[in-house]
């Protein structure tokens, strides 16, 4: 039943990109409002899997990569429900449709998707928040990439002078660019939360490996988010780097299954 | 009941012709009661623009009513119309109304200003008791007409002039206009309007730098922005964010040497450059500079008529939905009034 939960999720995923770009080829208005139903629906079906896996599981399902994976596309699809609607970014949706399906199609071919789940002893209270809280950071690292690359599109549209339908129903790059700040600073706050989470628990002298992974993806950010904050460089380049340092936030995904959930 | 329409419009005539048949905003309400008094008139809206002067009715007798319009619209001008009125009964005026309301055929295709004066044209005639069933429910039709066409195709689409190009490009950078300062080199024409088309939209402040300091006063004046002599403007740069050029300078008065250290001060802010001069007033590479939006007169040209191109491909669309409403409409109005006054009969 969760498998199916999962497929019929990646499935909207998928039209929901699919739909997006068709109706931006044939220039039909506001594609958000059916992309962003299809994405709900995902959403639910994503939701539904996540809830019966962790009964299976007996504790929050980050047990394997494949887990970890399905969490962390969940979580960008939370975000993206808080953020899209703050910030009007109707095309949001577009942009992490595919991501969303990429992430969960990569996470169905792996070779833990296909172990029978089983229950297993809870790591407890905090080590279980410190995951869950980092991985939604991860979420917000991701929409921030999103934000980023759409940023980068649009810029690159101005500069060539190509006004065509994408252009029109992307948002300003004044906007793209703050909301992009703004849920890159979600992020490392929420990060943060889940390094004091894991410090406080008393996981620096059995998960010590973890933390430094952690650690390594939150100090480039917090250094990036002072660099911005201090203007030192463009918006365009903060972009490129938001793209750059969300890949390195995705390398670390697997050190930090080796090293910690799946013990 | 039949609707019927003759009007006037910049289609079929000139303005010294328009201005005579012209009603004013608080007169509409007035003559639309005065109409639906008349005669076999039983309902009527008046509508009239700097565009357009148009009347609606609805009557048992098209072809009659249509006369007694005609009558009334040549007696109030105090002259004749002659073949400049144009004249619509059942679906023509119909469609005509929907098509107006979505900005079919205005000026300016796919404007979506003639909605709002359609709206405010029905309101007075509204509250003057001029219109009743028909005419209500044809307006709200056109109402929700126009709104689908705007929504379901790309008829306001894209800017179809030089000026709103350069505001909508201004707003898919900058977003709000309301935290942008503008400068203008030089004091041409088209600068002013493209200037002026920016503080509509909300732009902060204006600047204005010339040769000559007398033109760019008088020029700051009118806009109520600020004159600027002409080789102190790089000092006032670092608050610009739309740097307009359009002096008759020979050569290139914003070089990307002279562009890149002023821009490396303000890493942070982009610029839009509009480059409505001939010859051109910025180096055509200041384009490559980060941050940096240059677009020349050309380019700025291309856009409108792109736009112009993609509201006019939109046309068949938009008439399909129109014809789809006007059938709807029809059936309607052809369908017999239920009766709701008739005593119900107890079980």
């Amino acid at each position: 039943m969760e498998r199916a939960f999962l497929l019929a999720s990646t499935v909207c995923f998928f039209f929901g990109f699919a739909y997006t770009m068709y109706a931006l080829g044939a220039r039909l208005l506001r594609p958000s409002r059916w992309s962003l139903a299809i994405m709900s629906v995902g959403f639910v079906f994503q939701t539904g899997f996540l809830h019966l896996r962790g009964q299976v599981v007996g504790r929050c399902p980050l047990t394997n990569l494949f887990e970890v994976l399905v969490f962390l596309c969940w979580a960008i699809l939370l975000l993206y429900f808080v953020v899209g609607g703050t910030y009007r970014l109707s095309l949001l949706g577009a942009f992490t449709a595919p991501l969303v399906f990429l992430l969960q199609t990569v996470a169905q071919l792996l070779p833990s998707a296909g172990l029978p789940a089983e229950a297993k002893p809870s790591a407890g209270f905090w080590p279980e928040l410190h995951a869950a809280l980092a991985l939604i950071a991860y979420g917000a690292f991701a929409l921030s990439c999103v934000a980023g690359v759409m940023y980068l599109v649009q810029e690159r549209l101005l500069k060539k002078h190509r006004l065509n339908s994408f252009f029109h129903s992307l948002p300003p790059i004044a906007d793209l660019s703050i909301a992009l700040q703004r849920v890159m600073l979600a992020g490392f706050v929420l990060l943060s939360a889940g390094l004091f989470s894991g410090l406080m628990a008393g996981l620096l002298s059995f998960y010590k490996a973890t933390l430094i992974v952690s650690a390594f993806v939150w100090a480039p950010y917090g250094i990036l988010l002072v660099l911005r904050w201090r203007r030192t460089f463009s918006p365009r380049r903060f972009a490129w780097m938001a793209v750059g340092a969300f890949v390195l936030a995705l390398s670390t995904l697997g050190a930090l299954n080796y090293f910690h959930i799946s013990r | 009941m039949e609707i019927v329409c003759i009007g006037l419009s910049h289609k079929t005539a000139p303005v010294e012709v328009r201005e005579k048949f012209a009603i004013g905003d608080i007169h509409l309400g007035e003559v639309s009661a005065t109409l639906a008094k008349m005669g076999d008139l039983r309902e009527a809206v008046v509508v009239s623009t700097c565009n357009r002067v148009e009347y609606y009715a609805a009557a048992e007798d098209g072809a009659k009513a249509i006369r007694m319009l005609e009558a009334f619209a040549e007696e109030r001008a105090g002259q004749s119309a002659g073949s400049a009125l144009f004249r619509h009964r059942g679906d023509d005026g119909i469609r005509h109304l929907f098509r107006v309301a979505s900005g079919l055929d205005s000026m300016v295709l796919g404007e979506t200003e003639i909605l709002g004066q359609v709206k405010k044209a029905y309101s007075a005639a509204q509250a003057d008791g001029a219109t009743s069933r028909c005419l209500n429910k044809l307006f709200q039709r056109a109402f929700n007409v126009a709104k689908e066409v705007r929504t379901q195709t790309c008829i306001t689409r894209g800017a179809v002039s030089v000026g709103s190009v350069a505001v909508e490009l201004a707003e898919k950078i900058f977003g709000k206009l309301d935290h942008c300062n503008v400068m203008i080199l030089g004091a041409g024409e088209t600068a002013e309007m493209t200037a002026k088309s920016l503080q509509s939209r909300g732009a902060k402040a204006i600047f204005v730098s010339n040769r000559t300091f007398e033109r760019a006063a008088a020029l700051a004046e009118s806009l109520g922005g600020r004159a600027i002599h002409f080789d102190q403007w790089d000092a006032e740069f670092a608050e610009i964010d739309i740097l307009i050029g359009s002096t008759g300078a020979p050569h290139a008065v914003v070089p990307k040497r002279k562009l890149e250290p002023l821009m490396a001060l303000r890493p942070d802010r982009p610029l839009f450059c509009i480059d409505l001069a001939v010859p051109r007033d910025f180096e055509a590479s200041v384009n490559d500079l980060d941050g940096v939006y240059l677009y020349d007169i050309d380019s700025l040209q291309e856009n409108a008529n792109q736009g112009l191109r993609v509201r006019q491909t939109e046309l068949g669309r938009c008439e399909q939905i129109i014809d789809g409403h006007v059938q709807e409409f029809s059936g309607w109005l052809a369908a017999p009034v239920p009766n709701f006054s008739a005593p119900r009969l107890k079980a």
